[in-house]
This record gives structure tokens, C-alpha cells and sequence, in this order.
């Protein structure tokens, strides 16, 4: 008991209470490293691989750089977008397919394309709590085997003739198929609120922004060459783990030029009235592929004998009201992420690495024109004035979504991986450990988005 | 694996075609498996130098049946001829002809070993001891039934018993030296140290295989790890995927890496220091091969099998020396080829790379000796990988039969020989190098 403001250490009674010395024990979860296989273009080299066999695949790639062989890791995470029901434990199977120790255990999470960062900041918490002292956090998504379910009509007659008890009901039952039933259902991109796929959603925003051609075909353009380059560097040589014959990312063009991207035909917002400027070249593919992360805590780390490349800080969701045209689609990260620099008491000069996914060069400019628009700081933000200016200089320099391709569920784990990997590089920036931010956007009108300080 | 002719000749009637029309007659070699008894049977040593005395007293240690005299029609599991004091040529007869008999009763995979003094001496002493050169290669090429034989020559001042030879001993009479035939390995100190135990001769250890991710390199990783070392498994960031399969089956790590950058030795050792606390053995083993004849080669076709083969590992082996965290008895084991010693058409750059190779661990070997290190070469002959799996059909099955054991060897042969070399028992051979070759009959 506390009497006069200092503690009394009594045997039977504690000095604080439970909650108090939990909340005491909150410590650093640091990024250890990363795997990921090659993303591949949808209906190229990974057409006849399942998730769980790309999850496997990156899983047992990142064990092999780690020595996690019959590791009993705290807990590991990860979800897949586009998933069949029959996967409804993907991960804990990725995990009793991998070389992993068979006593880990393992959860899905799904929130469209920001799982893979959800992934990395709910066992980033476990660690900071206490709870767990290493992670592995991931996202897998395959366009290319992608779930097909029957129609409705279809799907209502086989569960009414699972109830029926006698062969005439069963016949009165199956009289009532149609053809049409028998069209099978596939997955779209589409929002189920609006009707609307995410690249229309996606071409209101940068028609509202009035985001040029040749802006977004500058932005597609740098992703090439800067992940490109990265490659040429070796930056990817422990980032990565060939599979199914590809060593690097299959969608990106290293000889592409602005001239080739100009020359492209608009494929959204052809509709709207004003000129149509997003163009498959500068619109992110459908994508296969799988991305893990190792997050611990530092005592674990240093047992293992493993490296700390960064530490995550914090992070924030943010959510849009789009079906009433509040804001786009895919703005929501223009939300979250000044509210989570304000909380850390930071802003975006503090930043020394900018990852903001590339869904569409579109959204990442749109985000960037809101942050520097005076009204969008007043009327959505609180602010004064303007957000601020992100430097291009320090956004996506090893390339991002436009080039290496986007398999959903596992973008948010290349993109920490790599930050993580950065900022260690980096080192100090102006006498204090380097920083960087992730962004990602998500159908739904969400966003979510994380705050990675060098270790 | 065993191909399909020698499978088919090993027994029924299969068997009695090939005796009838006189056709090559590949044994089934027997392959190590920990826990295997050394050899098949009992052990007889001719030789009547203290150092035989001393070596049957050592081989009685190793729970062997040792025999001093031959028990006729008594089948052996291998023979040790000891020449250790030869003074003339003449001294050679009486224990040669005295172990000769004996030859009759070896088992199938039995093994023959001479045990003699490098050539030196007064004229008619290097007289002596060169001729037991020609003799144990001429003996290896009677041998039938998988039987093998195989020299240890001791420098002047080494004894019969040293860790060397004692290591080379069992090296030689056990299943590890499978397909290594007609071949002497040259005790030059008597540095080194024997194993705790024999089961796990690398315990402790940590070591590096470079081109780990396939074929010969990934045998490698799994007989060190078999032999009790961790393994840090390399490879080019291309060969990932096979190299993370090898990574995870031995409990290593995988380190995935262009030997040719300037940083590798750094990034090598950076990693097993970091990542396992040590580093004490480098299997130089990752190679290429850009075939073409002289005529019509290339710069690009000779300069990178050049930078692979041997300049990445004189640049690795410069780091290595370099360091702090190498100097506690350190090994460096390099993979050369028969084809760097009697050449081979449309290599002249894979050959002259794999020669730079075994001239690197001569030079090197004085480098590594005061840390109480060495640094050898193993030279495969024909052995069966995915590579040779792709010669013509006709290449192939010359190649396969033209040494004493009439077959290709595996992998698994070549990792044998390294893991020996990278012991401690090992530790007074270096600069040498063994051939693991069946005694191919080309080039000597």
C-alpha cells in the first residue's frame, strides 16, 4: 500500500497493482529481419500456388536466414485477402508446413490491404506488453487461385437440399434450379457500398485532386528505377528468398521510360468528365506473392544472437467516409498519419524514410496534395493551416507497389522489412536514431499506418 | 545414387552376364552411417617397426580386432602396411610379400593402407619410400569388390602414431573414404588432435560451405552437420530457395551472398561470428563451369570461371587471414577438380582455375600455420550430380568406368573427404591435396 506517497513493499501485498506493473513492463518490439518471396504478376510463375504454399514459402525462407528451425516462436500472424473458406486456419497451417517448432501457435487477421501492417502492430504489442517474446507477422494474397463461390441462387438450393429429408422434397428442391444459377461467383475489387472498383474510386480522388498524367507516370517511373537500382545493389540479397524460378520481382520493368508510360491508355475514370490519366502503367497489378517479418523483443534478440534493425514505435488507424463522398476512398492514411506524428510529438521533417503504398500513383499523390492543401489542414485536420511537405527524396527510395507489385495481405510486411532495414542503414539522422513512416491504404475506406525508429 | 549398370551387374543374373562376357563389375561401395563398425572385420598389421608395434597397440584402443600375424582363410576387414623404417628397396619385400596372402581373404569393401615416410634420405632410403608409391597404386588397381587402398606418409620426425595419421588412419579404413583409391595424404607435423568422439568429430564447431544450395555443396553441409558442426549455408541470392531447404534440414542458417563481391570474406565472417559466436571452418566449394575449347573461349566464359573458382577465394581467404575471429585452429578445405591435375577438353579455364586452387592451399598453408591452422583441397573425379547427369549418354558412361571402382562416386564422397580434412585430427595435414576419384586411370 502507498501511504504517503512512497511504497510499501509488504510480502502479502503487493505495492502495485497488477494492472499498474503490467503497464510498467511495456518494452521495445524491434524489427529482426524479414523474407518475402518474389512478387509475380497474377497468372505468371505462381499461378498453380496456393496462399499457404507461398505463407510456407516465405516462412520457411526467414527460418532459414534466422536458424528458427523447431523455434517455438511466441506467436505468429498473418491473413490473406483473397481467401478461401477452406483456409480458415492459413497461418497455423503455413506454420505445421514449415520447419517451424509444431508448438506455435498461430492467428489470421484480415483488413483488406492493410493486414500485413495490422499483423506487425497487434504482436509488436503483444511483445511491448510482455506477452510474447518473438513474432513472426505476415500477409499472403494469390489473385491467380483466387476463391470462385457458386452464385447465391445456387448456393441456397444446395443448403435447402442438405435439410430435406425425403426423395420428393429433394426433386421439389432441385426443380428450382435455373441457368442462370449456375454462373459461379467470382471475387472483384469492386466496394460493396458503392458498386464502384477501387481504380474508379481511386480516379474521383485524383480528378478532385487534380493530380496530372505526368505526375503519376513520374511517380510509377521512380518506382521502377529505385527498386531497380535496390536490386542491382543487393539491397534485396537478405530481404528475399527466390521462388518458382523467380529471383526478383516479375512485374518490374527496369528499362521502362516516361516516354513508355505516357504512351499507355487510361484505364480508370474514363467517365468523369475530365481527362482520363491512370493507365495500368502507373495503377498497381493484380499480384501473387508472401511477405514475413521477425519482430522480438530486445532480451530476445540478444539471446539469439539476432539483429535489431528497428524499433516500432507506434502506430494509428484511420477510417474515411467515402460512401457519402467525404473523402476518397483511399485517403484515410492522410487521416491517421497526423494524428499519429502528433501523438509522438513529431512532424514530417521528423521523417528520414517516407513508404507510402504505391496502390495507385494517384494515392499517393492525392495524399501528398491534401497534406500540403491549407483547407484539408483547417476543415479535416484541426490545423492552422497546411499539414506540411513530405521531401520527395525520402519517399519510397527502394522502389514500392507500382514496381514490385502489390499481393495485398503481404505488402505491409515487404514494406517493413525493407523500411526496418533502411533505417538501420541509416543509422543516426540530426544526432537522434533515423525514422520512418508506413503508410498504407485499404478497401473499406481505411488506412493504417506505423511509426519505425533504427535500433 | 548407385546407376542403374552397377546395380544390375551386383547380383543374379545380372552378375553372371557380366563375369561371363568379361564386362566391368562395379561393387556397391559401403557408405559411412554413424554408429557403423569401422571396418568389416578384423584388422591385420604387417610391420615390424616400433611404429607398427605402436599403431597395433593404438588400434587395439579402438575396440578392433587387431591381428599381428594372419589367421588363413580369416576374412579381414583391412590390412595396415607398415614401411615406416625402409632403408633400401630391398626392405620392401619382406613384409610386402609377407602381407600379399592375406589379400585373398579381404572382404568385400576391405581396405588396404601403407603407412610410410615421404621420400627422403640417403639415395637408396628415397629409393625405398618412392616405391611404395608405385606399389600401393599398382595394389589399388588390383583390389576388387569395393575394396580400397590408399597411402599415409609421414614427413621426417612425425611418428606412425601422430593425430594425423591415426586421423587419416581411420579416415582411410572407415566407409567415409568410399570412393578415395589409389590416393596418399601426406602427414607433415604433428599438430592436430584426435576426437572426443568419433561419431561427432566437428562438435562445436562452426563452418561455412559456399555453393551450398546443390549437388556436392549441399552433401557438404549435411555431413558437417552430421559430424556435429553448425553450418552457415551460402549461396547466390538466385539459388535461395534450395539453399534455404539445405539451411533449414541441417539447423543452420542460410546467408545468401555473391562470393564475388569485395565484402564477402566480411559479410562471411561477419555472420558466423554474429550469428553463432565463431568461425573455424571454410569449404571453399561454390564453382562454375563455362565449357568451350581454348579457340573459341570468351572473356566473359574465362574471367568469371576464374573469379568464382579461385579469385573469390584467394579475396575471402585474405579476410579470413586477416581476422582475429579466425586463428583457433582454423580449416579452409577448397574444392578442386582431377580435371586442374590431368586437364580435360574444353576446360582450359575450369582447369586453370581448379590448378589456382590447389596451388593456393600450398602457398596458404604456411599462412595458416602458426594459428594452428591448415588449408587443404579435395579433387572430385566423376561424381554423380546433376551436372554430370546432363553429359551425353556415351561421355557419361566412360567417364563413369574409367577408375579402379569402375563407378561414379557421390557427393556424399567428396563431403566425406572434407569433413576429415576439416577435424582436428587433421591438424598436421596441410597444403595437400586429396583426390576423391575411385583412382581415375586419367592422368595418373
Amino acid at each position: 500500500m502507498s501511504i504517503d506517497g512512497q511504497s510499501v513493499n509488504g510480502p502479502e501485498e503487493p505495492a502495485v497493482s497488477r494492472a499498474a506493473s503490467s503497464a510498467q513492463a511495456v518494452r521495445r518490439a524491434v524489427v529482426v529481419g524479414g523474407n518475402r518471396i518474389p512478387f509475380a504478376r497474377t497468372g505468371g510463375a505462381y499461378t498453380k500456388s496456393s496462399n499457404q504454399d507461398m505463407l510456407t514459402a516465405a516462412l520457411d525462407g526467414l527460418i532459414a536466414r534466422f536458424g528458427l528451425q523447431d523455434e517455438r516462436i511466441g506467436e505468429v500472424a498473418a491473413g490473406a485477402v483473397l481467401k478461401h473458406s477452406r483456409d480458415f486456419n492459413l497461418t497455423r497451417e503455413a506454420v505445421l508446413g514449415s520447419a517451424l517448432s509444431a508448438e506455435t501457435p498461430a492467428y489470421d487477421l484480415q483488413q483488406a490491404c492493410a493486414t500485413g501492417l495490422e499483423t506487425v502492430l497487434g504482436l509488436a504489442n503483444k511483445i511491448k506488453l510482455g506477452q510474447i517474446e518473438s513474432a513472426i507477422a505476415g500477409g499472403v494474397d494469390s489473385a491467380s487461385d483466387a476463391p470462385i463461390a457458386v452464385s447465391e441462387g445456387l448456393r441456397e438450393i444446395l443448403l435447402d437440399l442438405s435439410r430435406a429429408k425425403s426423395l420428393p422434397q429433394r426433386l421439389q428442391i432441385l426443380a428450382r434450379l435455373r441457368p442462370k444459377d449456375l454462373a459461379p461467383d467470382a471475387p472483384n475489387t469492386g466496394e460493396p457500398r458503392t458498386g464502384l472498383s477501387m481504380g474508379e474510386h481511386q480516379a474521383l480522388t485524383t480528378a478532385q485532386w487534380k493530380i496530372t498524367r505526368e505526375a503519376q507516370d513520374e511517380l510509377a517511373y521512380n518506382s521502377h528505377r529505385n527498386l531497380a537500382a535496390a536490386y542491382d545493389a543487393g539491397f534485396f540479397d537478405d530481404l528475399l528468398t527466390p521462388y518458382r524460378g523467380l529471383t526478383r520481382d516479375s512485374n518490374l520493368r527496369a528499362d521502362t521510360s516516361l516516354d513508355k508510360l505516357a504512351s499507355l491508355k487510361p484505364v480508370f475514370g474514363r467517365n468523369l468528365g475530365s481527362e482520363a490519366t491512370m493507365t495500368a502503367g502507373n495503377s498497381t497489378p493484380l499480384t501473387d506473392g508472401a511477405s514475413t517479418v521477425l519482430l522480438a523483443s530486445e532480451e530476445w534478440a540478444d539471446q539469439h544472437d539476432l539483429p535489431k534493425l528497428a524499433t516500432i514505435l507506434d502506430g494509428e488507424a484511420a477510417a474515411v467516409d467515402f460512401v457519402h463522398g467525404k473523402d476518397g476512398l483511399l485517403m484515410a492514411p492522410a487521416l491517421a498519419v497526423p494524428r499519429l506524428l502528433a501523438r509522438n510529438g513529431l512532424t514530417l521533417d521528423d521523417i528520414d524514410y517516407f513508404e507510402i503504398h504505391e496502390a495507385f500513383a494517384g494515392t499517393v499523390l492525392s495524399t501528398l496534395a491534401a497534406w500540403e492543401d491549407e483547407e484539408f489542414g483547417r476543415t479535416r485536420l484541426g490545423l492552422e493551416g497546411a499539414f506540411g511537405k513530405v521531401d520527395r527524396s525520402r519517399l519510397n527510395v527502394n522502389g514500392s507497389s507500382l514496381a514490385a507489385g502489390h499481393p495485398f495481405a503481404a505488402t505491409g510486411g515487404r514494406i517493413v522489412a525493407s523500411l526496418a532495414k533502411m533505417l538501420h542503414e541509416k543509422g543516426a539522422a540530426d544526432g537522434r536514431p533515423a525514422l520512418g513512416l508506413v503508410s498504407i491504404c485499404a478497401a473499406g475506406g481505411q488506412g493504417v499506418v506505423a511509426l519505425l525508429e533504427a535500433h | 545414387m548407385t546407376d542403374t549398370y552397377t546395380r544390375l551387374v551386383s547380383k543374379g543374373v545380372g552378375r553372371d552376364v557380366a563375369k561371363k562376357l568379361g564386362l566391368p563389375q562395379p561393387a556397391l561401395l559401403r557408405r559411412y552411417e554413424p554408429g557403423q563398425p569401422l571396418v568389416n572385420g578384423p584388422l591385420l598389421v604387417v610391420g615390424s617397426s616400433t611404429g607398427a608395434d605402436a599403431l597395433a597397440t593404438d588400434l587395439l584402443a579402438w575396440d578392433l580386432d587387431v591381428r599381428r600375424h594372419a589367421v588363413p582363410r580369416e576374412k579381414l576387414g583391412g590390412i595396415v602396411l607398415v614401411l615406416d623404417e625402409l632403408e633400401k628397396p630391398s626392405d620392401l619385400e619382406e613384409p610386402v610379400l609377407r602381407a600379399a596372402p592375406s589379400l585373398r581373404d579381404l572382404a568385400p569393401n576391405g581396405r588396404v593402407v601403407t603407412v610410410s615416410r615421404e621420400p627422403g634420405g640417403t639415395p637408396a632410403a628415397a629409393a625405398a619410400r618412392q616405391g611404395v608409391d608405385g606399389l600401393l597404386r599398382s595394389l589399388a588397381k588390383e583390389l576388387r569388390a569395393g575394396a580400397t587402398g590408399n597411402g599415409i606418409l609421414l614427413a621426417d620426425g612425425v611418428g606412425a602414431t601422430a593425430p594425423g595419421a591415426l586421423g587419416a588412419l581411420r579416415f582411410f579404413l572407415s566407409a567415409r573414404s568410399a570412393f578415395v583409391d589409389g590416393q596418399f595424404v601426406r602427414v607433415g607435423s604433428s599438430d592436430g588432435k584426435l576426437p572426443d568422439d568419433v561419431d561427432t568429430p566437428l562438435a562445436g564447431k562452426v563452418a561455412v560451405v559456399t555453393g551450398a544450395a546443390r549437388g556436392i555443396g549441399a552433401a557438404i553441409a549435411r555431413t558437417l552437420h552430421r559430424d556435429g558442426a553448425t553450418v552457415v549455408a551460402v549461396d547466390i541470392p538466385a539459388a535461395g530457395d534450395h539453399l534455404a531447404e539445405v539451411a533449414n534440414e541441417v539447423r543452420g542458417t542460410a546467408l545468401q551472398l555473391d562470393i564475388t563481391r569485395d565484402n564477402a570474406g566480411a559479410r562471411i565472417i561477419d555472420h558466423a561470428v554474429g550469428r553463432h559466436g565463431r568461425l573455424d571452418i571454410v569449404v571453399h566449394n561454390a564453382g562454375i563451369t563455362r565449357d568451350k575449347l581454348l579457340v573459341n573461349m570468351d572473356h566473359s566464359r574465362w574471367s568469371s570461371v576464374i573469379d568464382v573458382n579461385i579469385a573469390a577465394q584467394l579475396r575471402i581467404n585474405d579476410a579470413l587471414l586477416a581476422s582475429e575471429h579466425f586463428r583457433s585452429s582454423p580449416r579452409i578445405v577448397s574444392v578442386a577438380s582431377t580435371s586442374g591435375i590431368a586437364g580435360n577438353r574444353g576446360q582450359t579455364n575450369y582447369a586453370a582455375s581448379k590448378g589456382g586452387v590447389m596451388g593456393m592451399v600450398r602457398a596458404t598453408a604456411p599462412l595458416l600455420a602458426r594459428h594452428g591452422g591448415s588449408v587443404n583441397a579435395v579433387a572430385p573425379g566423376f561424381i554423380e550430380t546433376e551436372m554430370t547427369a546432363r553429359m551425353p549418354f556415351a561421355m557419361r558412361e566412360i567417364a563413369r568406368r574409367l577408375n579402379s571402382l569402375q563407378q561414379g562416386g557421390r557427393p556424399q564422397d567428396v563431403a566425406e573427404a572434407i569433413a576429415f580434412l576439416a577435424s582436428d585430427a587433421a591438424g598436421g595435414i596441410s597444403g595437400e591435396v586429396l583426390r576423391v576419384c575411385g583412382q581415375n586411370m586419367v592422368g595418373a
